[in-house]
């Protein structure tokens, strides 16, 4: 049973999607500027705004991470059920 | 190990049907250039390579698994929908054949994807060469692909993935500079 996608899914996955291409681009660019600390502060800024969007996307539509790292899964097993990013 | 995230990188919209378009997809789903050899020819070369760059092989191999399956909604989506005689039409019969609606890792010939597109060569210079130029190669097809689709939407994803293709292959550069750096302090192993 798949649950229910809204406008708001898409809006909000959509935010954590722009949040957390700051966060890839920013893990490349530390890989060859380690020692770059206005990067390394605006990881830390961009990496607590993505787990902020994330508890409110997940607290609605269920975890993102697999294995416990979203580590509430509510009173239901909820990580199997659709949709999975291709269905939507 | 790895930890899947329940979202795509980017989003990947399809306006319509489109197995033609499906099947030129295909090339950057198991061709030489593709996602698929990007992300294990990096994720493979990292035992090797020295420390000092082993972190970007560890992350650009990781990003290249979410480009893979951003390529494999747009293809799944494109055809999902399609009848036999549609995918026959758009030049997939030989793949309908083996494989029903069911992705296959092969290009837009239909050739199956071989561990000979990539290379280990254990010489980090070597191997960063090779990974500059399989970025730039992927970058070309990414633009040939957009130059022969007819949807604005799924252009939008491809135009996305074709910018990673220039970040990674700077990251590359600057790794070969690192490295090119340590040579000159005359650390010897």
């Amino acid at each position: 049973m798949a649950k229910h996608i809204d406008d708001e899914y898409y809006q909000s996955l959509e935010q954590i999607q722009a949040a957390d291409f700051v966060l890839v681009e920013l893990t490349l660019y530390l890989d060859t500027h380690p020692d770059d600390q206005s990067a390394l502060q605006q990881f830390n800024q961009y990496s607590d705004y993505s787990r902020q969007l994330k508890k409110v996307f997940e607290e609605k539509y269920g975890p993102l991470l697999q294995f416990g790292v979203s580590n509430d899964p509510g009173p239901r097993w909820d990580w199997g059920r659709a949709p999975w990013p291709w269905q939507v | 190990m790895w930890v899947y995230e329940k979202k795509l990188q980017y989003p990947v919209k399809v306006s319509q049907c489109n197995p033609a378009l499906a099947k030129f997809l295909l090339e950057q789903y198991g061709g030489a250039d593709g996602e698929l050899a990007a992300a294990l020819r990096y994720l493979n070369q990292r035992y090797t390579i020295p420390n000092k760059v082993i972190g970007l092989l560890n992350d650009i191999g990781t990003e290249e698994l979410a480009h893979l399956e951003m390529i494999a909604t747009m293809v799944f989506k494109l055809t999902k929908d399609a009848t036999p005689e549609q995918l026959r039409d758009a030049g997939l019969a030989d793949h309908y054949a083996n494989h029903d609606h069911a992705l296959y890792y092969e290009n837009a010939a239909g050739v199956p994807w071989t561990a000979t597109y990539i290379q280990a060569k254990g010489d980090p210079i070597a191997d960063l060469y090779e990974d500059i130029a399989a970025e730039e190669k992927a970058r070309a097809t990414y633009q040939w692909l957009i130059d022969i689709s007819d949807d604005p939407d799924i252009n939008d994803s491809l135009r996305f993935l074709r910018e990673r293709e220039i970040v990674h292959s700077l990251r590359f550069h600057e790794a070969v500079e690192i490295l090119k750096d340590d040579r000159g302090k005359k650390q010897f192993f």
